[in-house]
């Protein structure tokens, strides 16, 4: 198959092109816009049947989009960090609607202080939304998994909105070769939108999203949401196996690396586990036996695999590019109710990393699998570990000197 | 526009509906100038509409299991159903294009918001909607605070009014916003104002607005018992005092002419529309204040000096 080199931006597009999509409800935020503007051209050039109107917010946007759907067309949108936060609000309503729909995240530290760059903050502040979760390393898997994510969100046991999430940077505008499929065969993977019984049309009335009153109306239509999200887990694998045997690539709900025999494994996931590929094969180099665990899918969250995976491990060394201020990471905290009192459960160690875009080095990985092999011989966890060295303290230290003695100067 | 093509002259009579569409036993407060407006316009908009709702008093006429509603129905969230209105309508239109919809499976597309929306968190999203030229009609029920949470002020509060967040002797402080004017300076298809007690004048109003297609603004003013503080069976006749006394002008806008469509004459003062409400009784008691009872009379003067 012909690979063409693509932006993890660019890739994502191709996706939704494939896809069918026919409303794309948008609005500009980097380092998503890339995504929106290649849909747009695509469409103004007529090699794209699908409506993009762009609205005055993410809020508006998501709503739009969900109604959308609601009426009965398959609909994409992508945002990123700040606007994945104005839009919270709506992306707890609209899942709720149950008329599916797929968004692009592309992953961008929160303000305060306000950055451009990469990490898992922002999407994992969507984790209780009801939407699906499902996150990238490479441009290949993104187009992928936007097809993957059409399947899985308009499936009948499932009927969820579904987030396809990317690194901002090290993917949204990091070219690599991918493998574009052909149309006809997406479109049979894929098949035609079915809105099922969610549609409005003047000779079938619908009210969808009407209040209820009272604790067991609610809870009824929560956990339905909830059982639906985790029927999901089966629903994947099963899409996930039909993409391989048409596109020979396999996307599983948790991908390995090296895994298998390892006695210390990584876990992380995103574009950065990439980075903990490269460790691994330089630790296996030196005879040390580390693999990598990277989940795929966050919500619903392959439990089950991954005690599969990680129970007989002597180590797990989890790797968060998030913080929960005041808790720490979120990933560490979910492997560690996942696997806590399960004979054979690994002894976990907790490290935060790669905040903002800040690099995860290869010296980094080697010292995490050691403190991790080292606190599983003598069964001690140590504390959890913020990633930060001594030349990037004394940088620091060294533009507040600057800034305060040039503040000293201007004050004479 | 009449067949011999005269905007200004009024269209010959016709019988308002004399079967009423919107289902009873929902649970709005008695006497609600909202439920009687949309009552009103329901009859003649129909059930090929879907209702696209902001939070407010009417989210509660869908609860589950059960709606008013003969048509569709979407609750979206309080800053945002102009933009459901947007999804709607551009999926509508989609299917329509792609052949997936019939034509006579169309709908019209109707926001239905209280004015805590409207004149504030909705604001964008109605600005953003009305710019992208979106065909849709935009009913605000307008009871002049967020009624639903107990009346505290809003932007669309009037002057010297008492509400749940002002209780101090001069009442509210500030002025109402006028969204009518926010809504025509965006040049729509159609605007218009309307109450609930003037049955006729509004459908005359829907029934206009129904055959034109973009943003079309209808802004009904809802008396409200709970919020107002008066006794249900009064909606009607504060209603009605609302227009005669200036307070409540009743317009449209059309080709980018506004029109009185009743201009009250004589002008009855407006104490006589503030002494039915407990929310002005501050100006009459314990002592009258003539300072801000004036200063209302001169707003509404003013207002009507400049109607030609």
């Amino acid at each position: 198959m012909i690979r063409t080199l693509l932006t993890g931006n660019g890739a994502a597009a191709w996706g939704v092109r494939l896809a069918g999509v026919d409303y794309v409800p948008a609005f500009p935020i980097t380092p998503q816009t890339e995504i929106i503007e290649t849909l747009a051209q695509w469409i103004d050039m007529g090699e794209m049947e699908a409506r993009l109107v762009t609205l005055e917010s993410e809020h508006a946007m998501l709503t739009a989009a969900g109604a959308a759907a609601a009426t009965g067309v398959r609909v994409f949108t992508a945002t990123s960090s700040q606007g994945l936060l104005y839009a919270m609000e709506m992306l707890y309503t609209v899942a709720g609607w149950r008329a599916p729909f797929v968004m692009v995240n592309v992953s961008r530290g929160l303000s305060a202080p306000i950055t451009l760059e990469p990490d898992h903050n922002d999407i994992l502040a969507a984790r209780d939304s009801g939407f699906l979760q499902i996150h990238c390393a490479t441009c290949q898997e993104i187009l992928d998994s936007i097809l993957l994510a059409y399947r899985l969100a308009e499936d009948q046991g499932v009927r969820l909105p579904v987030i396809v999430n990317l690194d901002g940077f090290y993917l949204s505008f990091t070219r690599e070769p991918v493998a574009i499929p052909d149309q006809e065969a997406v479109r049979h993977f894929l098949g035609p939108y079915d809105p099922e019984s969610i549609q409005f049309r003047a000779s079938q009335p619908l009210s969808l999203a009407v209040a209820v009153l009272g604790g067991s109306q609610y809870s009824y239509f929560r956990y339905e949401m909830h059982l639906a999200a985790q029927n999901a887990l089966a629903v994947y694998d099963r899409i996930a196996a039909e993409f391989a045997h048409r596109f020979g690539r396999r996307h599983d709900a948790v991908e390995t690396y090296r895994a298998e025999d390892a006695e210390v494994v990584f876990v992380m996931m995103g574009s950065f586990a990439t980075k903990a590929m490269d460790a691994v094969d330089r630790l296996r180099d030196a005879g040390r036996s580390v693999g990598l665990v990277r989940p795929r899918l966050i919500r619903p969250w392959p439990e089950a695999r991954l005690r599969e995976l990680l129970l007989g491990k002597k180590g797990a060394a989890v790797i968060d590019q998030n913080i929960s201020l005041g808790k720490g990471g979120v990933l560490f905290t979910e492997l560690a109710a996942a696997l806590y009192g399960r004979q054979g459960a690994p002894l976990l160690t907790s490290f935060i990393g790669g905040l903002g875009g800040r690099d995860i080095t290869r010296e980094e990985f080697f010292e995490m699998a050691d403190l991790t092999q080292k606190a599983a011989q003598n069964g001690q966890a140590p504390p959890p570990r913020l990633l930060y060295t001594e030349a990037e303290w004394r940088e620091i230290k060294k533009m507040q000197a600057i800034a305060h003695a040039e503040r000293q100067r201007l004050r004479q | 526009m009449d067949p011999a093509g005269n905007p200004n002259k009024p269209s010959p009579p016709k019988p308002l509906p004399s079967t009423h569409l919107l289902g009873g036993g929902t649970p709005m407060c008695a006497g609600c100038g909202g439920l009687e407006a949309v009552h009103e316009i329901y009859d003649i908009l129909g059930p090929k509409t879907v209702f696209v709702n902001a939070a407010g008093c009417l989210t509660l006429l869908a609860v589950y299991p059960f709606t008013p509603f003969r048509g569709s129905w979407l609750y979206t969230a309080m800053a945002s159903a102009p933009a459901g209105a947007q999804g709607v309508r551009d999926a509508l239109e989609v299917l329509l294009q792609k052949g997936r919809l019939a034509p006579e499976d169309d709908l019209e597309v109707v926001v239905l918001t209280g004015d805590g929306a409207a004149y504030g968190m909705g604001l964008s999203a109605t600005s953003s909607a009305i710019e992208r030229g979106l065909n849709f009609i935009y009913i605000c029920y307008d009871n002049e605070g967020f009624g639903n949470t107990g009346q505290q002020y809003s932007e669309a509060t009037p002057h010297g009014a008492r509400t749940a967040t002002s209780r101090g002797p001069r009442g509210f402080p500030g002025y109402k916003k006028d969204l009518f004017a926010i809504w025509t300076a965006h040049r729509p298809a159609y605007a218009a104002t309307v109450v609930g007690a003037e049955p006729l004048d509004l459908a005359r109003k829907i029934e206009k607005a129904k055959g034109i297609s973009g943003p079309r603004l209808i802004l009904a003013l809802a008396p409200c018992p709970t919020g107002w503080d008066y006794e249900p069976h009064k909606t009607a006749e504060i209603g009605k005092l609302a227009v005669k006394t200036g307070l409540w002008p009743l317009k449209e806008y059309v080709d980018g002419q506004v029109m009185h469509t009743k201009i009250p004459r004589p002008r009855l003062p407006v104490e006589e529309y503030l002494k039915t409400q407990g929310r002005f009784a501050h100006l009459f008691h314990p002592c009258r204040n003539d300072a801000l009872i004036a200063e209302l009379q001169a707003w509404v003067d003013a207002y009507w000096d400049q109607v030609k």
